[in-house]
């Protein structure tokens, strides 16, 4: 490997100020510090520097990430064998069928956002941000197999311009921008984001066996009622219909285990979510009302996006809440709108996405009070003394 | 008589008046009023055309009526009087409409009774014809109504050309053929946060464009 270091070091002159390639400075940079750990040194303020940049964090995440994907790619496999009632497929069969149908999202996914990304930074004239490893990641994971790749670019385009770069790009942003590019993809084009259809590969096309539901369990439960909804295992596994790294919680676990692990992802934002979805699913059994209240309340939490969204898109460090204080309320009150959403609202029977994105919203504020409080207390044992 | 040397009708003064509110002093992208009916009526082109005129004869009309009273309109009472010139214009624009626009006057529903409450009339009677003769009043209002309505007509071009596939009713993108490979219309355009995302990519272009609008941070 030393010789591609040698050459990186050759080129870096080219690419200095008053170089033949000044201009693409952040483009090298990004690639640089991509392959090899960044040799500047500080020249003033703090010297310590970790080993545990940005870049490095990123990349954690997307390690995490790999467990639902591969899970992802079978269960995309497996589902279409059901659909289409293929009988003799093998395990690997199903995986590859479903692996090749998933790298165009990915690529997609990645071949946009970057694109956008290393614009923006040559514009701008800074570094090439990473927080796109991770969101490019996560897009294809919270899709329906069956999206057209040109809604995707779009959604993608929308969600890196207007949900990221206009507040001034990585570490900026509101809102989480791989939900933006699904909520935009959800409100824009809703044909091909709900409904019965769009998470099997290929049933958008029909021809599927009779008496074949391709419906989530969310919709199974809201349409047909809870007695036809798959068993809690099913759900547990993930072998059923639902966006590409949604439906395993198990693959969902191990990378949850591996951000907990790393101290990447927050335990704060996790525990508080889970429970808060949990109490507020305990509170509707007990009150009850329409029919969806009667699901037993750990349903909530193996089904749809929930387990995906309380692991990779609340603990956003980001757009979640900053202070210690501020990440148990903001999780709990996530956990409690997700419940709300998906038992209360007829027209989405899926609360995880919008109920991360609303409190993504109200995070800086909660983040404020809590500093706030922490201020007056402080202020208060300092007059009394 | 006092010896006023008489303005041409068109001097350059004048002419401001009618094209500074297109650009840099915008009643909607500057000045930021007006937001709710740029939101609310921009769906279609056709509604935002009507709109955009109706609120111009009235905003024209009522500048004239008010610059001519100036004088006489005692300073404690002059918001009620402003309200009853702008209320009794927008009815006489609402009943016109529902006379020989009905189709379009039930789209636009209460936004033409809303005219009433829109901000960037009762800021430019304020503003400028309490202080200015009828004819600079009428510019001012023309100007102003002109700025407004080219949002309104452009932010509803793309709402109607994205949202629906169609620029003032007629279906573009069907005739194309775009349907057939595959593309379809972008429900989010019809939805109002659309319309206020459309209203800042103006901005954005704008200020770009012209940096010396760009507010100070505090």
């Amino acid at each position: 490997m030393s010789f591609l270091l040698d050459k990186m070091k050759k080129m870096e002159p080219l690419f200095e100020k008053g170089g033949r390639f000044e201009k693409l400075h952040s483009v090298y940079d990004g690639f640089a510090t991509f392959l090899y750990v960044q040799d500047k040194v500080t020249t003033g303020g703090a010297h310590i520097r970790d080993y545990m940049d940005m870049k490095r964090t990123m990349i954690i995440v997307v390690i995490a990430l790999i467990p639902a994907l591969l899970f992802g790619s079978y269960n995309i496999g497996l589902q279409h064998t059901r659909a289409f009632g293929i009988v003799d497929w093998s395990l690997m069969q199903m995986f590859w069928f479903g692996f090749l149908k998933i790298l165009p999202l990915i690529l997609v996914s990645y071949i946009v956002g970057l694109g956008i990304e290393f614009i923006v930074a040559q514009i701008r004239g800074h570094e090439i941000n990473e927080g796109y490893l991770v969101t490019g990641m996560l897009i294809p994971l919270i899709m329906p197999i069956d999206v057209p790749l040109w809604m995707l670019a779009v959604s993608v385009a929308f969600a890196v311009i207007i949900g990221k770069e206009i507040f001034g790009g990585t570490g900026m942003n509101i809102l989480n921008p791989a939900l933006t590019a699904r909520a935009f993809l959800f409100f824009s084009y809703p044909g091909w984001m709900t409904g019965d259809k769009v998470w099997i590969e290929g049933l958008t096309k029909g021809g599927a066996i009779d008496a074949f539901s391709g419906a989530t369990p969310l919709a199974v439960a809201k349409l047909d009622g809870i007695a036809r909804m798959p068993s809690a295992m099913e759900m547990f596994v993930g072998t059923v219909p639902g966006s590409v790294g949604e439906t395993s919680v198990i693959a969902i676990l191990i990378g949850a285990l591996i951000l907990l692990v790393t101290g990447v992802g927050s335990w704060r934002i996790m525990l508080s979510m889970t429970l808060g979805a949990l109490g507020m699913g305990l509170l509707l059994n007990l009150t009850g009302g329409n029919e969806y209240t009667r699901i037993p309340a750990y349903y909530h939490l193996i089904m749809g996006g929930f387990a995906f969204g309380t692991v990779f898109m609340a603990t956003d460090p980001v757009t979640a809440a900053q202070t210690n204080t501020g990440k148990y309320i903001y999780g709990a009150l996530t956990g409690i709108l997700v419940v709300v959403i998906r038992v209360f609202n007829p027209a989405y029977p899926e609360g995880t996405m919008l109920a991360i994105l609303l409190m993504n919203v109200m995070a800086p504020l909660i983040d404020h009070y809590v500093v706030q409080a922490n201020i007056r207390r402080r202020v208060k044992r300092v007059r009394t003394a | 008589m006092e010896n006023v040397e008489k303005e041409p009708l068109f001097s350059a003064k004048y002419r401001k008046l009618l094209t500074n509110p297109l650009g840099q002093d915008n009643p909607i992208t500057v000045q930021v009023l007006g937001i709710c009916s740029a939101l609310a009526v921009t769906v279609k082109m056709n509604p935002a055309i009507v709109m955009a005129i109706s609120v111009m004869v009235v905003m024209a009309v009522s500048n004239v009526v008010i610059a001519s009273l100036r004088k006489m309109i005692p300073g404690r009472i002059r918001i009620i009087v402003q309200l009853v010139v702008i209320a009794t214009m927008v009815i006489i624009v609402d009943q016109f409409l529902k006379a020989f626009a009905f189709d379009i006057s039930k789209q636009l529903s209460v936004f033409v009774g809303l005219i009433i409450t829109n901000c960037i009339i009762m800021g430019r009677l304020e503003a400028f014809a309490m202080a200015n003769k009828p004819w600079p009043a009428f510019l001012d209002g023309l100007g102003n109504a002109w700025g407004y309505g080219a949002i309104l007509i452009i932010v509803s071009f793309f709402r109607e050309f994205l949202g629906s596939g169609s620029i003032m009713g007629f279906p573009v993108m069907e005739k194309i053929g775009v349907y057939n490979w595959g593309y379809e219309d972008n429900g989010m355009m019809i939805l109002p946060p659309m319309a206020l995302i459309t209203v800042g990519l103006i901005i954005w272009v704008q200020r770009s464009r012209n940096k010396t609008l760009i507010e100070e941070n505090k």
